[in-house]
């Protein structure tokens, strides 16, 4: 009882401490790069009533149309694409980290290190070491979407499976079942649904990170963004920002219908 | 007095089995000097003995913690025993290699406590899955199985009582039906013994009994050894030939139900025995 009495008393200090260290990294930021709120509040009609009368694309950006989504398609390809193959190699990596499915402890530190590092190196970072080696092309942004895709999935996938089949990886394993015949007859099954969904989630963010990589690698939507964005050709710009928009609405309607029907 | 043995004297008049009729059996599974401890420090089994015959019917009772889980899964090596010998199927078990192992354990099916189904299958894919044991894995995977094999799994679950929720998905189950779905893929196996880790834990007392009733006449009319993990003392004395008490790790009873007086429940339980008549 007196036990209990304290833990309660202890999470009480500690949620009030952790509040109070961050009000003051709140206001410690403020007065160190000069931020006023009130400007910052101040300025947003401003920004609002900008971005409606230059980005609404105009009947001159619609020409554009046919080029914006020539280069928006090959960035939903190369979304689909960097994810997917991600996803496959992830599932494994994932089967050999997890607490369940491991096949030995030493396997298992090193597939969660190898993820954990992939995962811990921003988009921007792999793109722009990877321009280097392979060049402005399409290929450089395959890999740097490939690269943090594949170390987020891991994790969201170990997590998937630690969660979901525990139980029915011991009754396979009881009944003499080999790893494969565990994993492709109790594990899948019971986790198919969530992990499309994982994948789902991978494909628009990265549909939105591609724009970013593009930016860098002189490729896809990213790209042609650059372009217009610099040419100051802003209704062009909107009309790009809008088809960006829909795509990643359409991805997740799609990912919703898809998850309906296999549940 | 314990409420729980109030129909004790009834219950072990009717029951015409006692150890003799055993004693010309078969053994299925010796186990000598059991010893497993996580840490060194506690061991969490020590020096279990115990002989089971074919066709015996056998409960291990003992308070939370005692050790009842880590013993089953001991036997088929789903937790590695850390020192002593298990015989089954005059088969030293502890020595196996991983290949053999799997040989070994298409032999023993288990039932547990959460049924442990593969959710988003259906009934006659989680029986099936029984198979997988005699499988390669390519099959396994590809579920490829012959018509005797889906014969035998719908014999087994139209004896159950289940053949006309094969093709249900067991997420749409209740708790009985899925043990019975449970208990199908360990029979599938073609078991020679069936560990049931807590079996009737999660049910409630109608599904409880039907659960049991169909353990005792999977015993009585395949032959097939039973070893059950049980929490209710008056379960364990109304199904069981023979009854094995645990205790932190020790066998303190073995014994038919009749000889389980109040002073071995005491024993058993021991300073715990008054949570349990509360319960
Ligand atoms: N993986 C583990 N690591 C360390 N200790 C464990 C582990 N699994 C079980 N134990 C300990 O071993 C002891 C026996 O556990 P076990 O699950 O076999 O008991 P039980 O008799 O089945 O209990 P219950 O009736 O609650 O199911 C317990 O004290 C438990 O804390
Ligand atoms: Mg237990």
């Amino acid at each position: 009882m007196n036990a209990q009495f304290d833990v309660i008393k202890k999470k009480r200090i500690q949620m009030t401490i952790i509040l109070l260290v961050m009000l003051l990294i709140v206001f410690g930021a403020k007065v160190l790069t000069d931020f006023s709120f009130m400007e910052g509040l101040a300025s947003i009609p401003g920004t609002v009533f900008w971005m409606f009368t230059n980005l609404i694309p105009t009947a001159e950006a619609m020409e554009n149309f046919p080029k914006v989504m020539e280069r928006l398609w090959e960035t939903i390809i190369l979304s689909i694409l960097a994810t997917t193959t991600a996803g496959i190699f992830a599932l494994f990596f994932a089967l050999f980290g997890s607490k369940t499915t491991k096949i030995n402890g030493l396997l298992a530190l090193l597939s969660r290190v190898i993820a954990s590092v992939f995962r811990n190196i921003p988009v921007v970072a792999w793109a722009l070491v990877l321009v280097i080696s392979f060049g402005h092309n399409v290929v450089t942004g395959y890999f740097a979407l490939f690269f943090t895709t594949f170390g987020f999935l891991v994790r969201a996938f170990m997590e998937t499976i630690d969660e979901a089949s525990t139980d029915s990886v011991e009754a396979l394993n009881a009944t003499g079942a080999t790893y494969f015949q565990m994993v492709f007859r109790g594990v899948i099954p019971d986790t198919l649904p969530q992990m499309l969904s994982w994948v789902f989630f991978m494909i628009d963010t990265n549909i939105r990170s591609a724009t970013l990589v593009g930016l860098l690698t002189g490729t896809g939507i990213g790209y042609i963004f650059d372009l217009y964005y610099k040419r100051l050709d802003y209704p062009t710009v909107g009309l790009i920002t809008l088809s960006i928009i829909v795509v990643v609405i359409v991805i997740e309607l799609i990912s919703n219908k898809v998850r309906r029907m296999i549940l | 007095m314990p409420t729980i043995l109030a129909e004790k004297t009834e219950v072990y008049e009717k029951k015409g089995k006692n150890k003799k009729e055993f004693q010309n059996s078969k053994t299925i599974l010796k186990i000598k000097d059991l010893y497993k401890s996580y840490n060194i420090k506690t061991p969490v089994l020590s020096m279990i003995e115990m002989e089971l015959k074919q066709g015996e019917f056998v409960s291990i009772i003992g308070p939370s913690g005692a050790g009842k889980s880590t013993l089953l899964r001991c036997i088929n090596r789903m937790i590695e025993p850390s020192e002593g010998s298990i015989v089954f199927d005059e088969t030293e078990i502890t020595s196996l290699s991983k290949k053999a192992l799997r040989g070994e354990r298409a032999k023993i099916g288990m039932v547990f406590q959460h049924y442990n189904l593969v959710s988003r299958l259906t009934v006659f894919e989680n029986v099936l899955h029984g198979r997988f044991g005699y499988k390669s894995t390519l099959k396994g995977i590809l579920s490829i199985f012959t018509e005797e094999e889906k014969q035998l799994a719908l014999e087994i679950l139209d004896k159950l009582g289940m053949k006309e929720f094969a093709y249900k998905r067991c997420d749409q189950l209740s708790g009985g039906q899925k043990q019975r779905v449970g208990i199908a893929r360990a029979l599938v196996q073609q078991p020679k013994l069936l560990l049931c880790d807590e079996p009737i834990a999660s049910l409630d007392p109608n599904s409880s009994k039907v659960i049991m009733d169909h353990l005792k006449e999977i015993c009585e009319t395949m032959g097939i050894t039973v070893l059950v993990n049980l929490h209710q003392v008056d379960v364990a004395v109304k199904y069981s030939d023979r009854i094995i008490g645990l205790n932190k790790g020790r066998v303190v009873f073995e014994g038919l139900p009749k000889e389980l007086s109040n002073y071995a429940i005491q024993d058993i339980y021991g300073s715990e025995l008054e949570d349990l008549i509360v319960e």
